[in-house]
């Protein structure tokens, strides 16, 4: 079942910045030109279709994507109410409520290092850069629970390729806001901000690494990592990065945060692995949110096809 | 006397609300995406706060002159049980199914789950001997018996400690409220054991002077 939450303003009432600020320019035109009658006629027209920079607003022009599972999906109240987002809170019931205060325009993402082509881009431009896509994906925490969410992006492959990495480039970095008046978990040292996660690129190449602005076809509620984040269905989802304000291609493997924080429990690459337990917890089983049993874990989350030749050969016991 | 018996069946009615409130969520389809999680969470912070609760009587009873007090720490000793016993049958069967070679595995490689069923297990001969009669069979061996639940509290805050992935600031205030009750008892007993001496010092100054 699809319970959604309603906005406290009908996204009908709500007046973008940019809409503002056209209006003001056209109002200037208007007036030497035709007259009141128009202007209320063009507002109303561009009004009826405001730029989505809230979560809960629809996203427009998106087509059904590639590596869906018809598997349930999990209710838009669960995963949007049951959020590991240390940022805001280390409960998982409080970032719904505490990511309130995160302000999602203006933003920017920078991309930066070996490429060819650095560039910052404005959010609302990144959303253009291609056709979004309704990805349904597994999604498995390493905590042991997993659900079922349609995302909705393109491949980060797509960016990958405006901003051309040098040959030199082997790995990507991704970086999540850190901003204490915003995001109150930060203002506590539980994990050394900002939290950043990383990739080999030839793992940030792969199709399905989804570089994502909304789920259930809506624009990201900010719990969920608004306005942009990385969604890497075969990894645990501590590696899909939320909130990103920086991307950066290197040559050396990046340091992460939870790896920072526990070598020996969160390796680099943390592919799902029902054969490498967590030192604390085994990884065998998961519980799919909305069911009662626990049902086995599979290789690489169920995407083994698609990613298991990216890592043949390596030792997944000693790279986990 | 009817004072004290209808303040014992209060306190006794509200150690039963956190369980009615989880009983009252899971009915109302209240408790969130992973009620399973938020029963073995809420069951295990209730365990280690009756547990800290048990503790807390003697040192306030002592503090305040209160005395009447030590009457409800039988109550609140076997409600850390009885939360504990919940605690462990949601592991046991929410978490495991009753898959007993996979629980024993679990108790035997992950250490926050070995020192967990240490501090349960550590509760049962304290439930068993808390009766009237079984005080009295024990006598002194009664007491020290009961000085297990300093372990087995010490062991709840290990567990609490070892289990969460990054944030320990919960943990560590178990661990301060520990020590403090902890810490009084040592302190109390050392003044204890240097009370004959500074009294017969006493006495030898008196004799001193009147002589
Ligand atoms: C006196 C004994 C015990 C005490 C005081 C205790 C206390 C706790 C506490 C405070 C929590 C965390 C609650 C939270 O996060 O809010 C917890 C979680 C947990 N306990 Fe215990 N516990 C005890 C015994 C056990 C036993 C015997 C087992 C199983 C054999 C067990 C298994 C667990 C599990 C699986 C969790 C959840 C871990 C997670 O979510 O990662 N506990 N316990």
């Amino acid at each position: 079942m699809l319970i959604k939450k309603t906005a406290d303003i009908r996204s009908s009432q709500v007046t973008s910045k940019s809409l503002y600020l056209d209006r003001r320019k056209f109002l200037a035109g208007a007036a030497t030109l035709a007259g009141a009658v128009a202007v209320g006629g063009v507002a109303c027209v561009s009004a009826a279709a405001p730029e989505p920079t809230q979560g809960g607003q629809k996203l427009p022009g998106v087509v059904k994507g590639q590596f869906n599972t018809d598997e349930k999906q999990t209710p838009y109240k669960d995963i949007t109410n049951y959020n590991n987002f240390y940022e805001f809170a280390t409960d998982k019931y409080e970032p719904a409520a505490l990511a309130k205060s995160l302000r999602t325009r203006p933003w920017t993402v920078k991309v930066e290092g070996m490429v060819q082509k650095p560039k910052t881009y404005d959010i609302d431009s990144l959303l253009k850069l291609a056709t979004l896509e309704e990805r349904v994906y597994r999604h498995r925490c390493v905590e042991g629970w997993s659900m079922v969410i349609p995302w909705v992006g393109y491949s980060f492959s797509k960016l990958i390729s405006q901003v051309q990495p040098l040959g030199s480039a082997k790995y990507v970095e991704f970086t999540t806001l850190n901003d204490p008046a915003q995001m109150p978990g930060v203002r506590y040292r539980v994990l050394d901000w900002p939290y950043t996660e990383g990739l080999r690129l030839d793992e940030a190449n792969h199709p399905l690494a989804l570089l994502t602005f909304g789920l259930y076809g809506e624009v990201l509620p900010n719990q969920d990592g608004a306005p942009v984040r990385i969604v890497l269905p075969w990894k645990y989802g501590f590696k899909s990065c939320k909130s990103i304000v920086r991307i950066r291609f290197m040559d050396k493997e990046p340091a992460t945060a939870w790896n920072k924080a526990a070598p020996n429990e969160y390796g680099f690459y943390s592919n799902v692995n029902p054969n490498v337990d967590h030192p604390r917890w085994s990884q065998a089983k998961e519980r799919r949110i909305g069911e009662f049993f626990k049902r086995p874990t599979l290789m690489f989350n169920g995407y083994r096809d698609q990613v298991a030749s990216m890592y043949a050969g390596m030792d997944l016991k000693k790279y986990y | 006397m009817l004072k004290l018996k209808l303040l014992k069946l209060a306190v006794f009615l509200a150690a039963l609300i956190p369980l009615a409130r989880l009983g009252w969520k899971a009915y109302q389809h209240m408790l969130g995406a992973n009620p399973i999680e938020v029963i073995t969470h809420s069951t295990g912070d209730w365990t280690l706060i009756f547990l800290m609760l048990t503790l807390g009587i003697t040192p306030l009873r002592k503090l305040t002159g209160q005395h009447w007090l030590i009457r409800f720490r039988r109550m609140t000793g076997l409600f850390a049980f009885f939360y504990a016993s919940l605690h462990f049958t949601t592991y046991i069967f929410l978490d495991k199914f009753f898959d007993v070679n996979e629980m024993l595995k679990d108790i035997a490689k992950r250490k926050f789950i070995t020192v967990g069923f240490t501090a349960f297990v550590l509760l049962i001969p304290l439930a068993v001997t808390s009766t009237q009669g079984m005080i009295r069979r024990l006598g002194k061996r009664w007491q020290m018996l009961h000085r297990l639940i300093y372990i087995s509290a010490t062991a709840g805050v290990v567990h609490y400690w070892w289990l969460v992935k990054a944030d320990v600031r919960k943990p560590q205030y178990y661990a301060l409220a520990l020590t403090l009750l902890l810490g009084y008892r040592l302190l109390a007993a050392q003044r204890k054991k240097a009370a004959p001496a500074r009294l017969a010092a006493q006495s030898r100054a008196q004799a001193a002077t009147g002589a």
